[in-house]
């Protein structure tokens, strides 16, 4: 991938996807240095991987099954204590629908 | 005894013999770390409640009821980890004010064990960086120079424990954030093997990377910590149902026909700074004189670590850091009127005032490797390279029982004087996030000395659940480590 393809259009597109807000410098800044990173990152490419794989995590997966039975109970009350703005046992959020 | 330089062990008999009491001992290093945190920034929060913990250990060996191996030795704990009660951070806006309703798993087995929380540890905000600048609460400083990073991103547990503010501490490692501070500030510090110690209640960075473990003074204390956070547990199904050896009475320091391999791609790489290399040339010869023999060994594909790196735990950052929505806890924007706001408005402006740059960077890159059209030939490729890296490790491993290279290719660095450049970065951590990579056990034992007189660490790797095997090579190094008894300036 080139350098234009991480252009500031693209890093503000991005920025929509992941909800986060980038004034124009930080997308300016960002655009250059991931760019870097991005173009680092090319050197994989070459790597042949055909039939490969991919490792998502490097440990030894084990399926058990287990009772499924009440182990641990939080209250409500515990669960909403640290939001920001709540109503009751209810967090308060802008209209949704 | 002093207990500046006592060991966990020793203490913990002292406390169980009366000849000191838990109070006495968890009094002694709150006292030191109120006294000395100022300069250092070393803990975010204080939690003067461990001397009620200490009190009630006093109580149980009063009664003659049984106690933990580590009854009544105070510990600090990375503000990763959740406490229950204790606000837990991250070193990040968006966490402030988050008092978890519950303990991480690590937490609770030491508390299990009687160990004391004297209070939360600095770090990069969410650990992703390596010179815990990036934190919400101020950057921490090295106990052997203030005006030196401590490195990171579990800046605060080094400096705390180099300071000897705690007898212990946890940090965690997504690609050297125990190995790299434990080197910079000289203590003793070991990322366990994916899966051995359960990552329930550790905010989560890149959660196939992420493990946690001991920042100590001592190979014996790190291996008796160890003992008490490993092993299965049921909230958090990636952890191994091995069981945990007894780490810390099985050490030895016999090195007579242990197998260390020297990786062949690095072994001379000009990146290596001098004071760094004679370092690591003085431990090969130390290991030598022990008689230890080493194999070379070849990893080739280690030379694109830090880009698999960086490519794999960004992605997994932003998906996992998708979570701090102002809705559920921490911070939220300021608001005046949430009734004709967009959600989308509401989220956007809370994530953009409540996360850091670097991390908003990582957000980015995770989100863009993700992204429709881009999986593929990002995040898919360095997991198909990330099988082949390990493939290369486990040929490895069939020849020697640990590898020994650099913890970092440069050495602690002035605060302030780093400025974000991608190619430095991957320069600095070619050594340490392979390893995390391949989901293996690695260590930092301090070994040497810069000609500015900062510590230097030297870093072993093993394969797969053998900590034992990396903690004992340690154990002979420490041994006959020229840096052996030197502390900091602080003390």
């Amino acid at each position: 991938m080139s350098d234009s393809k991480f252009n500031k259009d693209v890093i503000q597109k991005i920025a929509n996807l992941a909800r986060l807000q980038l004034t124009p410098e930080q997308a300016n800044e960002f655009s250059e240095q991931l760019s870097k990173i991005i173009l680092h990152f090319d050197e994989i490419s070459s790597i042949n991987t055909e039939g490969v794989e991919p490792l998502i995590t490097p440990s030894e997966i084990e399926y058990t099954l287990r009772e499924d039975s009440v182990k641990q109970n939080f209250h409500a009350e515990e669960m909403v204590a640290n939001a920001p703005d709540k109503q009751g046992n209810l967090f308060k959020v802008p209209p949704v629908v | 005894m002093d207990l500046l330089t006592a060991s966990m062990s020793d203490t913990r008999k002292a406390i169980a013999e009366k000849k000191v009491s838990a109070a006495e001992v968890t009094k002694y290093f709150f006292a030191r770390a109120e006294k000395l945190n100022p300069a250092l920034n070393a803990f975010i929060k204080l939690n003067p409640d461990c001397l009620k913990q200490a009190e009630s250990i006093d109580q149980k060996i009063a009664k003659g009821e049984n106690v933990g191996v580590l009854a009544g030795i105070p510990f600090g704990i990375k503000d990763l980890l959740c406490t229950k009660g204790i606000e837990t951070t991250a070193a990040s806006k968006i966490l402030t004010g988050f008092v978890p309703p519950y303990d991480s798993t690590v937490v609770a087995r030491l508390k299990n064990a009687g160990a004391t929380i004297v209070g939360k540890l600095n770090l990069d905000e969410f650990a992703m960086g390596s010179s815990n600048e990036s934190s919400f609460h101020g950057v921490c400083k090295n106990p052997w120079n203030p005006e030196y990073v401590p490195g990171g991103s579990s800046g605060g547990s080094a400096s705390a424990q180099a300071a000897r503010l705690v007898m212990g501490t946890i940090g965690t490692d997504t690609g050297g954030s125990i190995r790299q501070p434990s080197s910079f500030c000289g203590v003793v510090g070991i990322k366990p093997t994916y899966g051995r110690v359960s990552r329930y209640g550790i905010v989560a960075f890149a959660s196939s990377l992420d493990q946690a473990g001991p920042m100590v003074s001592t190979v014996q204390d790190a291996a008796l910590t160890l003992e008490v956070i490993a092993g299965k547990d049921e909230l958090d199904g990636t952890t191994s149902s091995r069981p945990v050896e007894a780490f810390s009475k099985n050490l030895s320091a016999d090195m007579k026909g242990k197998k260390i391999g020297i990786v062949k791609e690095y072994h001379n790489s000009e990146l290596v700074h001098p004071d760094i290399r004679k370092t690591y040339e003085q431990a090969i010869e130390t290991l030598k004189g022990l008689g230890a023999e080493f194999v070379e060994v070849s990893i080739p594909l280690t030379k694109y670590a830090v880009s698999m790196y960086y490519l794999i735990s960004a992605s997994e950052a932003s998906s996992n850091l998708a979570r701090y929505d102002g809705v559920k806890y921490g911070y939220r924007s300021d608001f005046k009127d949430l009734s004709s706001l967009p959600l989308d408005e509401f989220y956007a402006q809370t994530r953009a005032e409540g996360f850091g740059k670097e991390v908003k960077r990582r957000i980015i890159l995770g989100t863009f490797c993700l992204s429709s059209g881009y999986f593929d030939a990002y995040y898919n490729k360095a997991c198909q390279v990330r099988r082949l890296l390990r493939n290369q490790y486990d040929e490895a491993f069939a020849k020697c029982d640990a590898i020994i290279s650099p913890v970092t290719t440069t050495p602690q660095f002035k605060i302030g004087t780093r400025v974000y450049d991608p190619l430095k970065m991957y320069l600095n951590d070619i050594f340490t996030t392979s390893t995390n990579l391949a989901g293996l056990p690695g260590m930092s034992v301090p070994f040497g000395l810069t000609s500015d007189g900062f510590p230097i660490g030297i870093q072993l790797t093993g394969h797969h659940f053998q900590e034992q095997k990396i903690l004992n090579v340690a154990y002979a190094l420490e041994q006959n480590s020229p840096v052996k008894g030197k502390t900091p300036s602080v003390y």
